[in-house]
Protein backbone atom coordinates (compact mmCIF):
# COMPACT_ATOMS: atom_id res chain seq x y z
CA UNK A 1 0.00 0.00 0.00
CA UNK A 2 1.68 3.51 -1.20
CA UNK A 3 0.30 6.42 0.49
CA UNK A 4 1.55 10.11 -0.45
CA UNK A 5 2.94 11.91 1.98
CA UNK A 6 2.96 15.99 0.58
CA UNK A 7 5.53 17.92 2.37
CA UNK A 8 5.26 21.38 2.64
CA UNK A 9 8.48 24.21 1.57
CA UNK A 10 9.51 24.73 4.34
CA UNK A 11 10.34 21.05 5.44
CA UNK A 12 12.10 19.95 1.79
CA UNK A 13 15.22 20.77 2.94
CA UNK A 14 14.66 17.25 5.47
CA UNK A 15 13.54 15.62 2.37
CA UNK A 16 16.07 16.31 -0.14
CA UNK A 17 13.46 19.12 -2.12
CA UNK A 18 11.22 16.23 -2.60
CA UNK A 19 7.56 17.36 -2.50
CA UNK A 20 5.71 14.46 -2.28
CA UNK A 21 7.49 11.65 -0.51
CA UNK A 22 5.54 7.79 -0.99
CA UNK A 23 5.57 5.21 1.92
CA UNK A 24 4.17 2.69 3.04
CA UNK A 25 1.74 2.03 6.09
CA UNK A 26 -1.48 0.73 7.11
CA UNK A 27 -1.56 3.51 9.79
CA UNK A 28 -0.76 6.80 10.38
CA UNK A 29 1.72 5.80 12.75
CA UNK A 30 3.16 3.39 10.55
CA UNK A 31 3.26 6.05 7.71
CA UNK A 32 4.78 8.80 9.82
CA UNK A 33 7.70 6.25 10.89
CA UNK A 34 8.30 4.90 7.38
CA UNK A 35 8.64 8.58 6.32
CA UNK A 36 11.07 9.31 9.10
CA UNK A 37 13.30 6.19 8.51
CA UNK A 38 13.77 7.22 4.92
CA UNK A 39 14.55 11.17 6.35
CA UNK A 40 15.64 11.60 9.40
CA UNK A 41 16.45 15.09 9.80
CA UNK A 42 12.12 14.86 9.98
CA UNK A 43 11.48 13.07 12.91
CA UNK A 44 11.86 15.66 15.17
CA UNK A 45 9.90 17.90 13.72
CA UNK A 46 6.81 15.43 13.75
CA UNK A 47 7.90 12.84 17.18
CA UNK A 48 7.85 14.20 20.67
CA UNK A 49 11.18 11.80 21.91
CA UNK A 50 8.28 9.26 23.54
CA UNK A 51 7.01 8.36 19.84
CA UNK A 52 3.69 10.56 20.29
CA UNK A 53 2.63 13.18 17.89
CA UNK A 54 4.52 16.27 18.37
CA UNK A 55 1.89 18.74 20.40
CA UNK A 56 3.10 21.54 17.08
CA UNK A 57 2.83 19.85 14.25
CA UNK A 58 -0.52 19.48 11.79
CA UNK A 59 -1.05 16.37 10.06
CA UNK A 60 -4.01 15.82 7.91
CA UNK A 61 -5.46 12.86 6.30
CA UNK A 62 -7.41 13.60 3.17
CA UNK A 63 -7.82 17.27 4.70
CA UNK A 64 -9.08 16.22 8.07
CA UNK A 65 -7.14 16.98 10.70
CA UNK A 66 -5.73 13.90 12.95
CA UNK A 67 -6.50 15.01 16.15
CA UNK A 68 -10.00 15.00 15.09
CA UNK A 69 -9.88 11.15 13.86
CA UNK A 70 -7.77 8.67 15.86
CA UNK A 71 -4.49 10.51 15.41
CA UNK A 72 -1.80 7.77 14.86
CA UNK A 73 -4.05 5.01 14.78
CA UNK A 74 -6.09 6.51 12.11
CA UNK A 75 -6.30 3.70 9.37
CA UNK A 76 -4.52 4.54 6.12
CA UNK A 77 -5.45 3.26 2.29
CA UNK A 78 -4.33 3.19 -1.18
CA UNK A 79 -5.17 6.74 -2.63
CA UNK A 80 -4.86 8.97 0.60
CA UNK A 81 -3.23 12.36 0.91
CA UNK A 82 -1.40 12.49 3.98
CA UNK A 83 -0.47 16.27 4.89
CA UNK A 84 2.21 17.78 7.27
CA UNK A 85 2.01 21.21 7.91
CA UNK A 86 4.25 23.08 11.16
CA UNK A 87 2.09 24.47 13.44
CA UNK A 88 1.58 28.18 13.27
CA UNK A 89 1.29 28.94 16.67
CA UNK A 90 2.19 31.13 20.22
CA UNK A 91 1.44 34.05 22.58
CA UNK A 92 2.16 36.65 24.81
CA UNK A 93 3.09 34.37 27.50
CA UNK A 94 4.50 30.92 28.76
CA UNK A 95 3.51 28.33 29.62
CA UNK A 96 1.08 27.14 26.48
CA UNK A 97 -1.15 23.93 28.23
CA UNK A 98 -1.87 21.37 25.87
CA UNK A 99 -4.67 21.37 23.25
CA UNK B 1 16.54 27.82 -0.52
CA UNK B 2 18.49 27.33 2.61
CA UNK B 3 20.29 24.37 2.58
CA UNK B 4 21.20 21.99 5.57
CA UNK B 5 18.74 20.99 8.57
CA UNK B 6 17.75 23.54 11.05
CA UNK B 7 20.57 23.53 13.31
CA UNK B 8 22.66 25.17 10.36
CA UNK B 9 20.48 27.78 9.30
CA UNK B 10 22.37 31.73 10.13
CA UNK B 11 20.53 34.89 9.11
CA UNK B 12 23.58 35.76 6.81
CA UNK B 13 22.77 36.95 3.37
CA UNK B 14 18.75 37.65 4.92
CA UNK B 15 17.63 40.95 4.00
CA UNK B 16 18.39 43.73 6.62
CA UNK B 17 15.16 45.36 6.42
CA UNK B 18 11.44 44.62 5.03
CA UNK B 19 8.69 46.59 4.15
CA UNK B 20 4.85 45.93 3.93
CA UNK B 21 2.38 48.21 2.17
CA UNK B 22 0.43 50.19 3.93
CA UNK B 23 -2.94 48.51 2.82
CA UNK B 24 -1.69 45.47 4.54
CA UNK B 25 -0.71 46.71 7.49
CA UNK B 26 -4.17 48.49 7.82
CA UNK B 27 -5.75 45.23 7.36
CA UNK B 28 -3.98 43.53 10.17
CA UNK B 29 -4.83 46.23 12.58
CA UNK B 30 -8.21 46.42 11.73
CA UNK B 31 -8.08 42.86 12.09
CA UNK B 32 -6.10 42.78 15.74
CA UNK B 33 -8.72 45.59 17.22
CA UNK B 34 -11.66 43.35 15.42
CA UNK B 35 -10.42 40.25 17.57
CA UNK B 36 -9.69 42.35 20.89
CA UNK B 37 -9.87 41.19 23.52
CA UNK B 38 -8.51 37.84 22.15
CA UNK B 39 -5.22 37.40 20.22
CA UNK B 40 -5.66 38.08 16.19
CA UNK B 41 -3.38 35.72 14.01
CA UNK B 42 -3.14 35.56 9.75
CA UNK B 43 -0.98 35.03 7.43
CA UNK B 44 0.85 37.49 4.91
CA UNK B 45 1.62 35.23 1.27
CA UNK B 46 4.56 36.44 -0.63
CA UNK B 47 6.28 35.89 -3.85
CA UNK B 48 8.96 34.43 -2.10
CA UNK B 49 10.23 33.83 1.16
CA UNK B 50 11.15 37.01 3.70
CA UNK B 51 14.10 35.16 4.20
CA UNK B 52 15.37 35.38 0.14
CA UNK B 53 13.98 39.00 -0.33
CA UNK B 54 10.62 38.02 -1.48
CA UNK B 55 7.38 40.31 -1.83
CA UNK B 56 4.58 40.87 0.70
CA UNK B 57 1.35 39.80 -1.91
CA UNK B 58 -1.55 39.68 0.48
CA UNK B 59 -2.93 39.11 4.29
CA UNK B 60 -5.30 36.35 4.96
CA UNK B 61 -6.56 36.87 8.68
CA UNK B 62 -7.39 33.31 10.22
CA UNK B 63 -9.14 32.04 13.01
CA UNK B 64 -7.34 32.03 16.56
CA UNK B 65 -8.76 28.24 17.74
CA UNK B 66 -7.42 28.99 21.52
CA UNK B 67 -9.40 32.17 21.15
CA UNK B 68 -7.73 33.50 24.21
CA UNK B 69 -5.78 36.69 25.43
CA UNK B 70 -2.57 35.55 25.55
CA UNK B 71 -2.32 32.46 23.34
CA UNK B 72 -3.19 32.20 19.72
CA UNK B 73 -2.93 28.64 17.30
CA UNK B 74 -4.01 29.67 13.78
CA UNK B 75 -7.00 27.21 12.78
CA UNK B 76 -5.33 24.29 11.48
CA UNK B 77 -8.14 24.00 8.57
CA UNK B 78 -7.20 27.44 7.41
CA UNK B 79 -3.44 26.65 7.50
CA UNK B 80 -4.25 23.44 5.50
CA UNK B 81 -5.82 25.67 2.85
CA UNK B 82 -3.99 28.56 2.72
CA UNK B 83 -0.15 26.77 2.80
CA UNK B 84 -1.82 24.19 -0.08
CA UNK B 85 -3.36 26.87 -2.15
CA UNK B 86 -0.30 29.34 -2.22
CA UNK B 87 2.21 26.15 -2.69
CA UNK B 88 -0.10 25.25 -5.82
CA UNK B 89 0.60 28.49 -7.46
CA UNK B 90 4.14 28.98 -6.18
CA UNK B 91 3.81 31.29 -3.29
CA UNK B 92 5.09 30.99 -0.29
CA UNK B 93 4.35 31.97 3.57
CA UNK B 94 5.83 35.36 3.75
CA UNK B 95 4.83 36.24 7.32
CA UNK B 96 3.02 34.87 10.07
CA UNK B 97 1.28 37.43 12.08
CA UNK B 98 -0.19 37.91 15.78
CA UNK B 99 -1.34 40.49 18.29
CA UNK B 100 -0.56 40.87 21.83
CA UNK B 101 -3.37 42.61 23.11
CA UNK B 102 -1.28 44.15 26.07
CA UNK B 103 1.82 43.68 25.72
CA UNK B 104 5.39 44.81 23.67
CA UNK B 105 5.40 43.64 19.89
CA UNK B 106 8.22 41.05 20.87
CA UNK B 107 8.10 37.49 20.42
CA UNK B 108 7.57 35.75 24.22
CA UNK B 109 9.08 32.82 25.08
CA UNK B 110 6.38 30.67 23.53
CA UNK B 111 6.32 32.13 20.37
CA UNK B 112 10.32 31.30 20.15
CA UNK B 113 9.64 27.81 21.22
CA UNK B 114 7.04 26.84 19.13
CA UNK B 115 8.41 28.85 15.44
CA UNK B 116 8.45 26.85 13.05
CA UNK B 117 9.04 28.42 9.89
CA UNK B 118 12.58 29.73 10.12
CA UNK B 119 12.52 31.58 6.46
CA UNK B 120 9.14 33.51 7.11
CA UNK B 121 9.05 36.54 9.25
CA UNK B 122 7.04 36.56 12.52
CA UNK B 123 5.14 39.92 12.89
CA UNK B 124 3.68 40.97 15.99
CA UNK B 125 0.98 43.86 16.18
CA UNK B 126 0.83 45.46 19.74
CA UNK B 127 -2.34 47.04 20.77
CA UNK B 128 -0.74 48.61 23.69
CA UNK B 129 -1.19 52.50 23.90
CA UNK B 130 2.55 52.56 24.63
CA UNK B 131 3.32 50.98 21.88
CA UNK B 132 1.98 52.86 19.26
CA UNK B 133 3.79 53.96 15.81
CA UNK B 134 4.33 57.53 15.63
CA UNK B 135 1.10 58.39 13.70
CA UNK B 136 -0.88 56.56 16.70
CA UNK B 137 -1.39 53.32 15.38
CA UNK B 138 -1.42 50.13 16.82
CA UNK B 139 3.06 48.95 16.25
CA UNK B 140 3.99 46.26 14.23
CA UNK B 141 7.41 44.64 14.77
CA UNK B 142 8.97 41.75 12.01
CA UNK B 143 11.40 39.43 13.66
CA UNK B 144 13.01 36.31 12.38
CA UNK B 145 12.44 33.49 14.74
CA UNK B 146 15.61 30.94 14.02
CA UNK B 147 16.73 27.81 16.33
CA UNK B 148 14.36 29.07 19.25
CA UNK B 149 16.20 32.93 18.80
CA UNK B 150 14.23 36.39 17.78
CA UNK B 151 16.06 38.53 16.04
CA UNK B 152 14.42 42.05 14.89
CA UNK B 153 14.08 43.57 11.38
CA UNK B 154 13.95 46.79 10.71
CA UNK B 155 10.17 47.20 8.96
CA UNK B 156 9.23 49.92 7.10
CA UNK B 157 5.48 50.18 5.85
CA UNK B 158 3.90 51.97 3.24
Amino acid sequence: MSISVRIPPVLRTQTGGAKIVSVDGASLGAVLTALTAAHPDLREQIFEADGTLRRWVNVYVDGADVRHLAGLETPTHDGIEVVILPAMAGGSVAPVSAR
Amino acid sequence: MSSGGSAQLSLAGRPASVSLPRNIADAIRAHARAEAPREACGIIIGSAAAASGGAPLRWEPTTNVLASATLYEIDPAQLLRISIAADDADEVIWGIVHSHVASPAKPSVTDTGVAGYPDALYLIVSLAQSQSAPDGEPGIRAWWIVNREATEVPLAIG
